[in-house]
């Protein structure tokens, strides 16, 4: 429910978790992984993002109207992110005549 | 009628009905701006792909450290902002204005960070269209990676500035005594808009300055 009251303390544990995971996204950066420094990356900024949106951005307690916008934005990002990619970076996969 | 008051206008069943309403408002709008970053997002994805050698060389020209204490600075201003929440929640109005005056302190000291950055970056001839004279590996896609980093942090930071001077009306507001534990609105939404800066900048920072550190 958005009149659910979120104490100081919760809010703290997720604020210790994001400076760690900035730390931790920050070393890892320095850190040769090959093509995994940038999934790591990501994999942590989603995450974060997550933290912040559930719970400083109170959808954890939402209502289940306001979690669909929310899910709708990312969607619709995901689709714009997605369909443009498909057509990036198959370019060159197949040789067509006359080229 | 206290239904007519500010706590409760005469077109809602309930305060909670009301104020659900004016968060799912604030959601749509977010939504919109998810997209307007989106493209932005979209178009530095393609030109990764596309040149990846030039984006690491550029990328290392970033100060990772400064990178770092930006993205702690946010983080801080959105714990802030979270307590204020609460505050406004609990009636607390002089613990709500303390927040919301920290909050703006954080927010302001992540801008002098940023500036600072953008200066240091002007001065090394990296600043696309003012001082270009990088003429090391692949000169024109590292004017790409850099005309992005500009256009994307300067969009960002034009929400931070927003965001700033939508805190300074709260707390002015606050300090007022316009807000009571049942009737608190305002700050969740303006809490709403702050956490989004954080949200961006959480991908910026990596997508900007960890890319290619590995490399050198």
């Amino acid at each position: 429910m958005t009149n659910h009251i979120v104490t100081k303390r919760q809010y703290a544990y997720v604020f210790g978790i994001l400076m760690i995971l900035t730390l931790v996204t920050t070393w890892a950066g320095l850190v040769d992984l090959g093509r995994l420094n940038v999934v790591v990356a990501l994999a942590i900024a989603v995450i974060k993002a997550s933290l912040v949106v559930l719970f400083f951005m109170h959808i954890y307690w939402s209502t289940k109207l306001n979690r669909v916008v929310v899910v709708a934005g990312f969607a619709w990002l995901g689709l714009l992110l997605w369909l443009t990619l498909t057509d990036f970076v198959s370019r060159g996969w197949l040789p067509f005549p006359g080229k | 009628m206290a239904n007519h008051t500010l706590a409760l206008r005469h077109q809602f069943d309930s305060v909670e009905q009301q104020k659900d309403a004016s968060t799912l408002g604030m959601w749509v709008f977010l939504a919109t701006e998810i997209l307007f970053f989106g493209g932005m997002f979209l178009c530095y994805t393609v030109y990764r792909t596309s040149y990846p050698l030039a984006f690491g060389h550029a990328s290392n020209h970033l100060d990772v450290i400064w990178g770092a204490v930006s993205t702690a600075l946010l983080i801080c201003s959105s714990f802030t902002m979270a307590c204020a929440v609460t505050s406004a929640a609990t009636g607390a109005r002089n613990a709500l204005v303390g927040f919301l005056v920290i909050t703006i302190l954080f927010g302001v000291a992540f801008l002098v960070v940023e500036m600072s950055e953008w200066h240091t970056l002007y001065k090394e001839g990296l600043m696309p269209g003012f001082n270009f004279t990088y003429k090391d590996v692949d000169p024109n896609h590292v004017q790409l990676f850099f005309s992005l980093y500009f256009a994307m942090t300067g969009l960002h930071a034009t929400h931070v500035t927003i965001g700033v001077v939508l805190l300074a009306v709260m707390a002015i507001r606050s300090f007022a005594g316009a807000f009571t534990a049942n009737y608190y609105t305002p700050i969740e939404i303006t809490g709403l808009y702050w956490h989004f800066v954080d949200l961006v900048w959480i991908f910026l920072f990596p997508l900007y300055y960890l890319i290619a550190r590995h490399l050198h």
